[in-house]
């Protein structure tokens, strides 16, 4: 029996991670925890988020959390979604300008206003809905056909320093960096828990990837 | 690769039931949330809504219950509308397993909740659903204009619909749910003309809402509305249509869907 930890910081609802990872890890037991212990001995790490980063990076120095969040990072399979994501970066452009973990060089931006679509159509911000990821390979793609609609709902994304780290895209007045891996890292900017088929079989491979 | 649009099935929940009012009058009974909501998502649902049409508030924790069985289920996005007046309450609804709430009478009586709750929840899950009822057709003034109305189209609050929808945009909403109290209940089809100045009028996504009585009312809202997002009840509930239907009638109006 292996674990699954979703750190618990306090912000938003994980009963719905945990439901997903639930359903399609196979003998997993999944603990959403605040407790550095129990996530660190955890042989999996989801790293969840919602909402705005400057509260989001608050409740993590405040918890202790980003440490943790920081110390996983470098030590076994992790998962970073939305604004878990995010708060790995340097710096985001949300709350006048928020510094963030630092453990991938490069900023988070806003989506420019006034974007229109091919169609003429404005493009709304938030980036709300399904829409269509660009893979390169990586194990925790398996399975999951070329070009599969996850659903996203964000203002903000990341800008990798470094673009070989990018393992999706996504187009959004503008091809953005949507899934990035480096070693036992894998980070997403749409919400598999919430993407059905395809969302789910990501959460699957993450149950069963062993990091490399 | 554009972003898809979405097709939302509504479903309104009186005591723990599906029931779907035509002009909020009669209501009939289409049957059991969880079994419904797993029909949806299995034919291929973007999101789903929930709206809580219970008057009593000691059975709100039906609803509650309704939205952790989904949530356990059914992986898409879920939001539940009906009811949500306090902090407490979206909290109540976001452990649940609900991704947003849709805030209607109390961002009315009192819009600095919608700016609270974006900032204490963050706005993409602060959705503030518009009732709104043509009060001018414009045919003398040459300026339609629709106010905005409250306690299910029953109480007109003087206040202009697309001033409101992008006050509610400035303070925090992340989508706007937009419901012709005109329309709703007749299957006539969207009013198109307001989901067309809404949808232009804010920078958040608008869902179309109120008078859906066929497949090609739902990309019209699309087309001609400028929605984000299409909601419809009754034509789904009584089998009349299914969602992968709508989806194929969008597509071959090139529409952009999720298949």
């Amino acid at each position: 029996m292996s674990t699954i930890a979703i750190i618990d910081y306090g912000m938003g609802n994980l009963h719905s991670i945990a439901k997903a990872v639930e359903r399609v890890a196979g003998n997993t037991r999944v603990r959403i925890s605040a407790d550095p212990a129990t996530i660190l001995a955890a042989d999996r790490v989801v790293f969840p988020g919602v909402g705005g980063i400057g509260h989001t990076m608050q409740e993590l120095a405040r918890t202790g959390l980003g440490d943790v969040a920081r110390e996983v990072a470098g030590s076994k399979p992790m998962l970073c979604i939305c604004v878990g994501m995010q708060a790995l970066f340097e710096r985001s452009e949300e709350n006048g300008g928020t510094p963030c973990l630092g453990l991938i060089g490069g900023a988070v931006r806003r989506f420019a206003e006034g974007m229109s679509g091919a169609d003429g159509q404005a493009l709304k911000v938030p980036h709300m809905g399904w829409n269509q990821v660009r893979q390169q390979e990586h194990p925790l793609w398996e399975g999951i056909a070329q070009d599969s609609r996850f659903y996203f709902v964000h203002s903000y994304y990341t800008q990798p320093a470094d673009s070989a780290l990018v393992v999706g895209r996504a187009d959004y007045g503008g091809v953005f960096c949507c899934a990035l891996a480096r070693e036992n890292l894998f980070a997403v900017q749409f919400h598999p828990e919430k993407s059905q088929h395809a969302g789910l079989a990501l959460l699957g491979n993450f149950s069963r990837w062993d990091g490399g | 690769m554009p972003l898809a649009k979405r097709i939302i099935p509504c479903l309104d929940v009186d005591a723990g039931r599906v029931v779907k009012g035509v002009k909020f009058v009669d209501i009939r009974d289409a049957g059991d949330p969880v079994e419904i909501a797993r029909r949806y998502d299995a034919e291929g649902a973007d999101e789903l809504t929930f709206l809580d049409i219970t008057a009593s508030h000691e059975q709100r924790d039906t609803m509650v219950h309704v939205v952790e069985q989904v949530a356990g289920e059914v992986f898409i996005p879920l939001t539940v509308g009906g009811g949500i007046r306090e902090l407490s309450d979206i909290r109540r609804m976001l452990n649940a397993g609900a991704d947003k709430v849709a805030i209607n009478t109390a961002a009315v009586s009192n819009p600095e909740f919608v700016r609270a709750a974006a900032e204490r929840f963050g706005s993409q899950c602060i959705v503030v659903a518009i009732d709104a009822k043509q009060v001018d057709d414009g045919a003398q003034s040459g300026q339609p204009r629709w106010e905005i109305f409250t306690h299910g189209g029953r109480k007109p609050t003087g206040l202009d619909a697309i001033e409101w929808a992008r006050k509610m945009a400035d303070y925090g909403a992340g989508e706007i749910l937009l419901t012709s109290m005109d329309r709703d209940g007749t299957r006539n089809g969207f009013d198109l003309a307001l989901t067309r100045v809404v949808s232009d009028a804010v920078d958040v996504p608008v869902i179309a809402s109120g008078g859906v009585g066929k497949l090609d009312d739902l990309a019209d809202g699309v087309i001609a509305g400028g929605a984000d997002a299409v909601l419809a009840a009754s034509i789904f509930h009584f089998g009349e249509y299914s969602i992968a239907e709508a989806k194929r009638t969008l597509a071959a109006r090139a529409i952009e869907v999720r298949l």
